[in-house]
């Protein structure tokens, strides 16, 4: 056991709140640092301490390993939580941590490694007993893959094997695209992830995106905290997220569970982790991929298990067991996660910096609103989208949905666009509230048009 | 003399990606409506596209830059 006394928060926005919060509550302090953009930031001022660390530009800042870790240092920190996005998923900063002899709030650099390679993982995936979708190994060249192709069966998904959270995908229907696209996915793959290594998995039709969050110590307990269901995307990045997920049966349930359970012990996973597959109208379940870090919609988790998932993760990393066992998680009631970002959904999902004139955040029985920003901060060009989570429970999926829908009509924001007009619009639509929409739904819906918000 | 400037605040780059050629030099040719850079705004890349053609003549900001909105990226010789 490591008491932990002081935490590094290596993020930013509602997610290094969340952190420091959960900090404070187990009797931790909390380390803020900030780039230039958000020097004079709510989370920033709610922590114990808190180091600049570079321009705004996030490559300049909050992806500075060496900043970070000068700044964990310095300041006395024994830990250092990476949240989600800029360094949760880089080895060598959970490497670099180690060394420095600070403890790494996640799994080890090698299970990042090992995951974060989504070829690689796949493979794992296989080892474990956990079902992948028809598709190849790493490939380089383009002969094989249309070889491979074949076998597989059109459409298939081109995918960078250092890509992941729906990004270095490309879908093909024909060997005559494949040809064409493949060696440009490769160059693509090069520049945005630095390895241009390609495979391929047959697109699955129809699909729903099911995940399943487990929970790792070091003691050898793993567990899940059931599912997650993600499937209303646009450009595979998600804007509503439900647990449990709506008309799954309870055997499809176990199954899912089981397999990610399976495939974290196989890993010798520590720590939060997400574990993604699709689950067809058949019902067959395909592993997707796995994230090694606390996921933006972890609260909906935490509104049916009424598990503090933050408090385990800082837990575990102090080297204690898990505060529960899996015959204690139960599932209670229905939550359901809106993002609501900047953006401009009547001109294309358009980015929508600026200045927060009005922020009245909504309350009220089961309402729970994730921000890091407060009325008169300016949203800048600098980071993701994300203004707030809008995360509602009920005792069932109706009167989530329904405190949902109000949440939205008490909630005034000015002064920048965003997405929770079109949320508006979903809680009302008949066939998001009939349930289990796949994850093509939504842009099909955005193209029939009109969503404009009813009006009253 | 006019200058080239930016819709949207964000961070600014010269070229397609970190490997490839600037999208133009110092001292080139370029045509009304041709792309002179990006601009990274909460993730999203948005082109810089020239009003009007002209000699490009000297560019004020680097590759990777933070530019405000309306900001001066070149200057333009008509």
């Amino acid at each position: 056991m490591n008491e932990l006394r002081r935490v590094l928060v290596a993020n930013r926005g509602e997610i290094a709140l969340r952190i420091i919060r959960a900090c404070h509550t187990a009797g931790i302090e909390a380390v803020s640092v900030y780039s230039t953009a958000d020097e004079n930031a709510h989370w920033v001022r709610l922590a114990d301490e808190a180091r600049h660390i570079g321009a705004s530009p996030a490559h300049k800042s909050y992806l500075n390993v060496d900043a970070v870790l000068e700044a964990a240092v310095d300041t006395g920190a024994d830990a250092v939580h990476p949240g989600y996005g800029f360094l949760s998923e880089n080895e060598a900063f959970a490497r670099a941590v180690k060394e420095r002899g600070l403890i790494f709030v996640g799994p080890s650099a090698e299970v990042i490694a090992a995951m974060g390679n989504k070829s690689h993982a796949r493979r794992t995936a296989v080892e474990a007993g956990v079902p992948v979708a028809p598709g190849t190994g790493p490939l380089t060249d383009v002969d094989a893959a249309l070889r491979e192709a074949e076998e597989i069966g059109y459409p298939v998904l081109i995918k960078a094997s250092a890509g992941g959270g729906g990004r270095g995908i490309r879908p093909v229907f024909s060997p005559d695209e494949l040809a064409e696209v493949f060696p440009g996915a490769g160059a693509e793959a090069a520049a945005a992830f630095g390895d241009g290594t390609l495979y391929l998995e047959r697109a699955v039709e129809g699909a729903r995106h099911i995940e399943v969050q487990v929970l790792a110590d070091t003691h050898g307990n793993a567990v899940h905290l059931f599912e997650r269901d993600c499937s209303v995307q646009r450009r595979r990045q998600k804007l509503v997220e439900e647990a449990p997920a709506p008309g799954l049966s309870d055997a499809l349930r176990s199954e899912v569970a089981d397999a990610a359970v399976r495939l974290a012990r196989h890993v010798g996973y520590v720590g939060a982790g997400t574990v993604e597959f699709l689950v067809g109208p058949d019902e067959a379940v395909y592993f997707m991929e796995m994230n090694t870090r606390i996921q933006v919609e972890h609260p909906i988790t935490e509104c049916v298990t009424g598990v503090d998932m933050v408090a385990e993760q800082l837990r575990i990393a102090a080297g204690a067991p898990l505060s529960f066992a899996q015959s204690d998680v139960v599932l209670n009631g229905a939550a359901v996660e809106l993002r609501i970002n900047a953006e401009d959904p009547e001109r294309d999902f358009a980015p929508t910096p600026g200045t927060l004139d009005a922020f009245t955040v909504p309350g009220g029985p089961g309402v729970r609103v994730d921000t890091g920003f407060v009325t008169g901060d300016t949203i800048s060009p600098f980071y993701d989208s994300l203004l707030a989570k809008l995360i509602c429970w009920g005792a069932d999926r109706s009167q989530a949905l329904a405190r949902a829908r109000q949440a939205l009509e008490e909630w005034e924001i000015a002064g920048v666009s965003s997405t929770k007009a079109l949320h508006r619009y979903l809680l009302d639509d008949e066939r998001f509230r009939a349930g289990a929409v796949d994850t093509r739904w939504l842009e099909h819906r955005l193209c029939e048009g009109p969503w404009t918000a009813p009006q009253g | 003399m006019t200058t080239i400037k930016t819709a949207m605040p964000g961070v600014i780059y010269r070229r397609p990606s970190p490997e490839e050629e600037p999208f133009v030099r110092e001292g080139e040719t370029i045509e009304e409506g041709q792309t002179i850079a990006l601009v990274e705004v909460m993730k999203n890349f948005n082109e810089v596209k020239a009003d009007q053609s002209g000699r490009l003549t000297r560019f004020l900001v680097e590759d990777g830059d933070e530019v405000a909105i309306s900001q001066d990226i070149a200057e333009l010789e008509d």
